[in-house]
């Protein structure tokens, strides 16, 4: 009988059976892990509530032959708490989740950096301290930094070339000089790059003074870097409600 | 593997959910012993399922006609209305016989992750019933899990501004015949801040 044990966030639950579910976590030892958790759609369930997703979660697992089954579980943090109180908190929350969910594509490869950025975002957005919008782009930059697909902000993604330079293309990877355009790039304000550049580095005082305006802008590059990086459409990013609380 | 139509069948109810290989066989060697009577009968149930069966235009629950049973039902209470999310839900508390008053059946919960959003739920049928109707109290009777208590916040929001509109979620606490020292904390914690005088 073999046993391990780890920490984790529940990413996703799908349905088993009549009372089974198949947990997803991705956890700080064994990146991501999908195993069974038994009987917890029962309201008698010892497990269910803490096997929820954004629940941070120590968890014993028993190694089966095709899925791990969950044993036992203790909670850490409940942040679903907090997150589910507000729509807007709870639709960033599960973009954070899908998009981890999709970055971390093998199991059993440690990722324990995106572990670590998915706690601290869903402890943000839990706490409410801050716009839930900005969390989530701060995740998802930080997020393309993990996977290697960090955008030039600073310099032209093409020929490093010093900038700051007015156009933005998604396919050459961050802003490019006049030289390297590519035809139809985007031409952000200067005010937009220096929000994502906040953002990825975690400079929340010059992020929270951005305009409505910027903070869309850079939404949507953002999801556009990460759509086209991961070469799918997240199906909760068009669901995520960008409003200012 | 069987010949023809035999195998046809198992492979049909081997799809169906909950049913293996083995108890698709065994239903399909039970089916070819049965009487053929009975074998008519299961056929015209399926069939009428299929074709008789539609959903209800106030509260989208399951129906034989255009509106339900409890739709259509005079002595059932018209102020209160309980909002679930599966036509399950609305058998659940049927059976609890406490209930008097009608539904809506909202076919699913807020779940951005499998791309779920208000749009695709009864959420705005909801909306113009409470507006045109003589309803006063809303029941949020979603399932006691995050993307159910997701849906109660987004409900809770946009019924907010209905004058006069009691809106009350289910309690939720401890099962009967449990133990206390088993409740998970979550459980226990909202049993704790639900706790009423007796």
């Amino acid at each position: 009988m073999s046993l391990y044990r780890d920490t984790g966030v529940v990413l996703r639950v799908q349905k088993l059976g009549e009372a089974d579910r198949i947990i997803t976590l991705i956890t700080r030892n064994h990146g991501k892990v999908r195993a069974v958790a038994k009987g917890v759609r029962r309201t008698t369930s010892r497990l269910g509530a803490r096997v929820e997703p954004f629940a941070h979660v120590d968890v014993q697992f028993y190694t089966g032959r095709t899925l791990d089954v969950i044993t036992q579980v203790q909670t850490i943090d409940a942040f679903g708490a907090g997150i589910v109180g507000d729509y807007q908190r709870y639709t960033s929350a599960c973009a954070v989740l899908e998009t981890a969910d999709r970055m971390s594509a093998e199991e059993g490869e440690p990722v324990l950096r995106l572990y670590l950025l998915v706690g601290g975002a869903l402890r943000a957005l839990a706490d409410g301290t801050r716009d839930p919008s900005l969390v989530l782009d701060a995740f998802l930059l930080r997020a393309l930094a993990f996977a290697g697909w960090s955008p030039a902000l600073s310099e032209c993604a093409r020929c490093g070339d010093p900038g700051p330079h007015r156009a933005f293309s998604i396919q050459a990877g961050g802003s490019v000089c006049p030289r390297c355009k590519p035809p139809g790039s985007a031409s952000p304000t200067h005010e937009v790059l220096t929000l994502m550049a906040a953002l990825a580095d975690g400079t929340w005082a010059v992020a929270e003074r951005a305009t409505d305006a910027a903070r869309r802008e850079a939404s949507g590059l953002v999801a556009a870097l990460l759509q086209w990086h991961l070469e799918r459409q997240l199906r909760s990013l068009p669901l995520v409600e960008r409003r200012r609380p | 593997m069987y010949e023809g139509p035999v195998q046809d069948l198992i492979d049909e109810l081997g799809r169906l959910p909950g049913v293996g290989p083995k108890s698709a066989q065994r239903i399909a060697f039970h089916l070819l012993g049965a009487e053929p009577a009975d074998v008519t009968r299961l056929q015209e149930a399926l069939q009428k399922v299929k074709e008789g069966v539609v959903f209800c235009d106030v509260c989208g629950n399951v129906s034989e006609e255009s509106t339900c049973r409890i739709c259509r039902d005079a002595r059932r209470d018209p102020s209160a209305v309980c909002v679930v999310e599966e036509p399950k839900d609305v058998l659940a508390i049927e059976r609890t016989r406490e209930f008097k008053g009608r539904y809506h059946v909202l076919g699913g919960a807020l779940d951005p992750l499998s791309g779920i959003g208000p749009e695709q739920l009864r959420i705005r049928q909801l909306l113009s019933r409470i507006g045109s109707q003589e309803i006063t109290e809303v029941i949020l009777a979603m399932d006691p899990n995050t993307e159910g208590e997701a849906t109660a916040t987004y409900l809770v929001r946009m019924l907010r501004d209905f004058p006069g509109l009691t809106v009350t979620r289910l309690a939720s606490g401890l099962p009967m015949g449990g133990d206390l020292e088993f409740a998970d904390e979550l459980t226990l914690g909202r049993a704790l801040s639900g706790r009423r005088t007796v």
